[in-house]
């Protein structure tokens, strides 16, 4: 059911650059979240993974940056309708973060410091489809965008790639981060326009 | 994946334009029609879709203006108010084209975060910057609405007062004797008490580009943008444990919400939501 709207003709059809369902093309970097942007030291920054049997593994900054680092060059989209193509990181991939680590989890819970939260499956951060990412740009990444690190889950909304992450939690079943316990969807893809619970 | 009759599932709905009202020169205000609107809390927003003749369809979010009991029970209304972008494909439709009978779907609400429940008992402090001013206006509806006596302050941010959205209705609001409403205020306000002789309600204006012997007026206006100064001379002490809701452009919400933990309120009772590029 669509109602044509009087009077509305559309700006450009984004140049027939293909975007998700609903999302237009965006030049500059809108910032989203929830609250202030929380103050984050490289000195005292931890990186850790824990396992469904309590088993955490845990890289403080200079050896997570002494990891073998991915440049990746990705289109994101933004569950507020913007998607920015093209975009340019340098980070670890969680692949080489889970490698050796025991695991029969099927999801995860990305876990922030300021205490944002979100899930998603663990196959989705698997397969060179997940970065931690610390550059941005071929600059430290800012903090308004999530400086020093953050989750970088291009091919799901863009709340799902966490800003100031410091772990991941595998959990053997699924449960509600932040915004997935205030309606937002549980996978969050943007080709079938996930954005709420139901879509 | 199957997820039929999930609980709160967001369905697009048909929107009528019922009424409009320009509120400054870039800003209009549109009431809305929507049967079937479920509600919604002060500080929610939805997703408005524009379909042209060609299929070709746009959507944006924004923020509700209207209290969640802004219209009456049988004829939902909405009310939104969009500041008009130069490039805007939505904003220019919503804000300069669309009229009274004209249609588009929305869906909402959204957001359950930057949301106040009217029976909060902690002072209400609210930060603006230009239109990040509507969903703030929900809540200074609804606290009105509701009799909530609650202290409530906003802080808000304009380049000029010519860029003031709802200076008549805050002017008024903010008064210390409620005057019965001229015609052309919201809907909802019709209902409220109007006994009050004092107002829990205090403004407090910012303007960043308007010439200094214009503006300067403290604590009621200052010419500049928020520091510290201004912040501690006309928002609460953290010890007031107020909820705090911070809206607008993404510097003027970064700038307030450091501003707000530097002077001790935790960051945790700091809600905030931007708009706009860094």
């Amino acid at each position: 059911m669509n109602v044509v709207t009087r009077g509305f003709r559309g700006r450009g059809r984004d140049g027939g650059v293909k975007l998700p369902p609903g999302q237009y093309l965006e030049h500059g970097f809108p910032v989203l979240q929830a609250g202030p942007t929380p103050p984050v030291n490289t000195a005292t920054w931890t990186f850790t993974v824990t396992t469904e049997t309590g088993m955490s593994t845990r890289w403080d900054w200079r050896q997570f940056t002494a990891l073998p680092a991915e440049d990746v060059t990705v289109d994101i989209h933004c569950v507020t309708q913007w998607s920015k193509l093209g975009t340019r990181w340098r980070g670890v991939s969680v692949d080489t973060l889970l490698d050796g680590i025991a695991t029969n989890a099927a999801y995860v819970m990305a876990r922030s410091y300021g205490g944002y939260t979100t899930n998603m499956p663990l196959a989705d951060l698997r397969d060179g489809k997940a970065w931690i990412a610390y550059e941005y740009d071929g600059r430290p990444l800012p903090p308004e965008h999530g400086g020093p690190a953050r989750l970088l889950v291009p091919h799901l909304y863009f709340w799902k790639s966490a800003k100031w992450v410091t772990g991941l939690d595998l959990m053997p079943h699924d449960r509600h981060g932040f915004w997935e316990q205030l309606g937002y969807h549980d996978y969050g893809d943007p080709w079938r326009e996930q954005r709420y619970q139901g879509d | 994946m199957a997820r039929a009759a999930v609980p709160g599932r967001l369905s697009w709905r048909v929107a009528t334009v019922k009424e409009t009202r320009d509120e400054t020169a870039t800003a209009r205000t549109l009431l809305l029609d929507v049967p079937g609107w479920p509600g919604h809390l002060p500080g929610q927003h939805v997703a408005v879709k524009l379909t042209a003749e060609d299929g070709y369809s746009a959507q944006r979010d924004y923020s509700i203006a209207s209290p969640p009991e802004g219209g009456r029970v049988e004829l939902p209304v909405v009310e939104l108010t969009v500041q008009r972008l130069d490039d805007g494909e939505v904003s220019s439709y919503l804000a300069g084209i669309a009229e009274p009978g004209d249609q588009f779907e929305v869906r909402g609400p959204i957001g359950g975060w930057f949301a106040w429940r009217a029976d909060d008992p902690r002072p209400l402090l609210l930060l603006a910057g230009g239109s990040g001013v509507v969903p703030l206006m929900s809540m200074i509806r609804t606290h009105a609405q509701a009799g909530s006596q609650v202290p409530v302050r906003l802080i808000y941010s304009a380049r000029t007062p010519a860029d003031v959205i709802y200076a008549t209705e805050l002017a008024e609001r903010a008064s210390s004797s409620l005057l019965p409403h001229p015609e052309g205020l919201p809907i909802g306000n019709r209902q409220e008490k109007r006994a009050r002789s004092v107002s829990p309600l205090t403004v407090t204006y910012l303007y960043t580009r308007a010439p200094l012997s214009m503006a300067d007026d403290p604590p009621r206006s200052y010419t500049g943008r928020l520091n510290a100064k201004i912040l501690a001379a006309t928002s609460f002490p953290p010890q007031a444990n107020p909820a705090i809701f911070a809206c607008g452009p993404s510097g003027f919400v970064e700038t307030a919400s450091d501003l707000l933990v530097a002077a001790g309120h935790l960051p945790g009772m700091i809600k905030t939501e931007r708009f706009g590029p860094t």
